[in-house]
């Protein structure tokens, strides 16, 4: 365009198109938000730093997106390299599943745990005796966030891998490489932008989780309220700064996962 | 180190999928030899050559080295060096580190490490380049490294796959007489596959022809164009037409041209390879056929003919050839067959008829 090519009248109304749609449903919405978070002035914003609910909800979601991180990080590289490498009865089925919490409705997960963990489920019985409480207490948030955050780096990393091929691991081996040097020296560099491009995807998810999170935990403040609860609540209490306050915090974080996103992007291409 | 393979045999897939990919091959490299092996692509030499690494596991038979068994050995304890088609160097390591990382895994000192890889970077022809990363080198340049990294722990066998398929041309060439050079200064048994029969005769002591998951024919070059064992040899070796006829009274007619086979008896049906060497034409008003096409390839003018009442017919001239003259498009020609290999189509032994003898 840059060249001073003319647009074709329909390619012209295609971006006018697009470009309007983009600006209805992304850049007007959180510009409101900035906007709004704005108007209530930086005092108000920064009193949210010393909301004591507040910021035990922030540590509870830093928490779990933290767990989740490790869990993910591990599981996602691991069923991975099982996914793609391995021939075994039922991996299809086990591929079409990996993918079921992008399809499933939060909410809808959060009634499934508690069906299974929560008052008169089907683990209860079990649970009591271990002297054990999921729903409503902070191991059903982090059952909830690992089942809504654990496609990403698990896709990311088959994708790599299926891209990769075996050919350098198989060199590797007929040089004399023992699996775990194989790994730890070949598949795994290879592997790393695209973890870490799930890596922080799965951040993301977990930072915004809400429907499973609010429908296991409860809400319940300085106990098993999150950043996103938080809001919900002060919404409900019409503390409207104290939402807008946290949403700006989760905002921020979400457009310096934007920069990492597109960070690695770049390393990656780099690297082909 | 010689190599030895027995009875192998390997299928993929299941069911109706299944195909044999390997089908009872035995053969023999000798040490030190430099041997290729040609075949179509889906002819099964990758797969041997990877049964041989340790890369496949054969459902049945053995492969030995040095007479003793290999097969319960892991690949990474066969001590074989292997050359991929699309090079496989490690993306995220240096060249240097790539063609140490053999000598790494099996803990080799560093300074053994420094002083092995600074021995390959000259021997390849790589100098200078040991800091920079595999993205960074030409295809030619790569495929050297990825010898060299299979070289740096002294393998007793080198295999390579395709090694120079995925190169242009003029580099592959070069990339031959490069891996011809090698052998004769490293002498480590080496074993190539490829499809393409001129980089397997002018770099092989020994080819052996794959087809099909079997062996047709395992010989030297020379032998292998002068005394091609079976029809699909015949066939696949250098550039030849292929009729299927009938003997009559001595000759196999081919449309008005009768390819010469003394001594068949009349009504065998057979298979008539005629390379385009082993024809000669020449302008004659009264002939047996047309010209139709004249390409100049290079050195050499490949003349398309169509035999009256017959199919079409090639045969291949040197370019300043006085054999040319007057052979253009639209001349009569008449054909005259110096060498034809007739193949009975039930069996496989080939017999091969010069005009006015036969042989066996």
């Amino acid at each position: 365009m840059r060249e001073g090519r003319a647009l074709s009248p329909g390619q012209a109304a295609l971006l006018a198109l697009v470009l309007a749609y983009l600006g209805l449903i992304l850049l007007l919405p959180l510009g409101a938000m900035a906007l709004r978070a704005l108007e209530a002035g930086p005092a108000m914003l920064l009193a949210i730093f010393s909301d004591e609910a507040a910021m035990e909800g922030l540590g509870l979601t830093l928490v779990l997106a933290l767990i989740a991180l490790a869990a993910n990080g591990l599981f996602g590289v691991g069923a991975g390299l099982v996914l793609v490498r391995h021939r075994f009865l039922g991996r299809k089925l086990l591929d079409a599943l990996v993918d079921l919490p992008l399809a499933v409705s939060p909410v809808m997960t959060g009634l499934a745990f508690l069906l299974v963990f929560g008052r008169g489920g089907w683990l209860e019985p079990w649970l009591e005796v271990a002297g054990l409480k999921v729903s409503f207490a902070f191991p059903g948030l982090v059952l909830a966030t690992l089942f809504v955050t654990f496609p990403f780096t698990l896709r990311e990393v088959a994708y790599v891998l299926i891209e990769l091929g075996t050919d350098e691991e198989e060199a590797a081996v007929t040089l004399g490489a023992s699996p775990w040097q194989t790994f730890r020296q070949v598949t795994f560099p290879n592997l790393r932008f695209g973890l870490g491009y799930g890596l922080v995807l799965t951040l993301a998810r977990a930072l915004g989780e809400f429907g499973a999170v609010l429908v296991v935990g409860g809400a319940i403040s300085g106990q098993t309220q999150t950043a996103t609860t938080f809001i919900y609540n002060a919404l409900e209490e019409r503390q409207e700064a104290a939402a807008y306050g946290m949403a700006l915090i989760l905002a921020v974080a979400s457009v310096l996962f934007l920069l990492a996103l597109e960070w690695i992007k770049r390393q990656r291409g780099k690297e082909k | 180190m010689s190599i030895r393979v027995s009875h192998l045999c390997k299928r993929f897939g299941a069911g109706a999928d299944q195909f044999t990919a390997v089908d009872d091959v035995s053969l023999e490299v000798q040490s030190g030899e430099l041997v290729a092996f040609l075949g179509p692509s889906g002819s099964g030499k990758s797969t041997i050559l990877r049964i041989i690494a340790g890369l496949e596991t054969a459902d049945s038979g053995s492969v030995f080295f040095a007479g003793q068994a290999a097969d319960h050995l892991h690949a990474r304890a066969r001590g074989v060096g292997f050359v991929f088609q699309h090079y496989a160097l490690f993306r995220h390591m240096t060249v240097a580190r790539n063609i140490a990382f053999g000598l790494d895994v099996q803990g080799k000192p560093k300074a053994e490490q420094t002083r092995r890889v600074h021995e390959l970077l000259e021997l390849m022809g790589l100098s200078g380049l040991g800091e920079r990363y595999p993205g960074q080198l030409s295809g030619g340049q790569r495929q050297r490294v990825a010898l060299a990294r299979a070289l740096a722990p002294e393998p007793q066998v080198l295999l390579l796959d395709e090694p120079f398929g995925a190169v242009d041309a003029r580099v592959r060439e070069e990339l031959r007489h490069w891996l011809r050079r090698l052998h004769d200064e490293v002498h480590v048994t080496s074993i190539f596959v490829t499809h393409d029969q001129e980089e397997a005769f002018s770099v092989a002591d020994k080819v052996i022809v794959i087809n099909r998951g079997r062996v047709e024919q395992a010989a030297s070059p020379a032998e292998i164009l002068d005394h091609p064992a079976t029809e699909f040899v015949a066939r696949f070796i250098g550039d030849a037409n292929v009729y299927e006829g009938v003997a009559q009274g001595g000759h196999v007619p081919v449309g008005r041209l009768q390819v010469p086979a003394d001594g068949l008896p009349d009504g065998t049906p057979v298979s008539a390879v005629l390379r385009f060497y082993d024809l000669k034409f020449w302008r004659e008003e009264t002939g047996i056929a047309r010209v139709t096409r004249t390409m100049t390839l290079g050195d050499r003018v490949k003349v398309e003919a169509r035999i009256d009442d017959g199919p079409v017919i090639y045969s291949q001239f040197p370019r300043r050839s006085s054999l040319l003259a007057g052979i253009e498009p639209g001349a009569r020609i008449h054909i005259e067959v110096t060498l034809a290999r007739l193949y009975p189509r039930a069996g496989s032994g080939g017999i091969i008829v010069a005009p006015g003898q036969a042989l066996s």
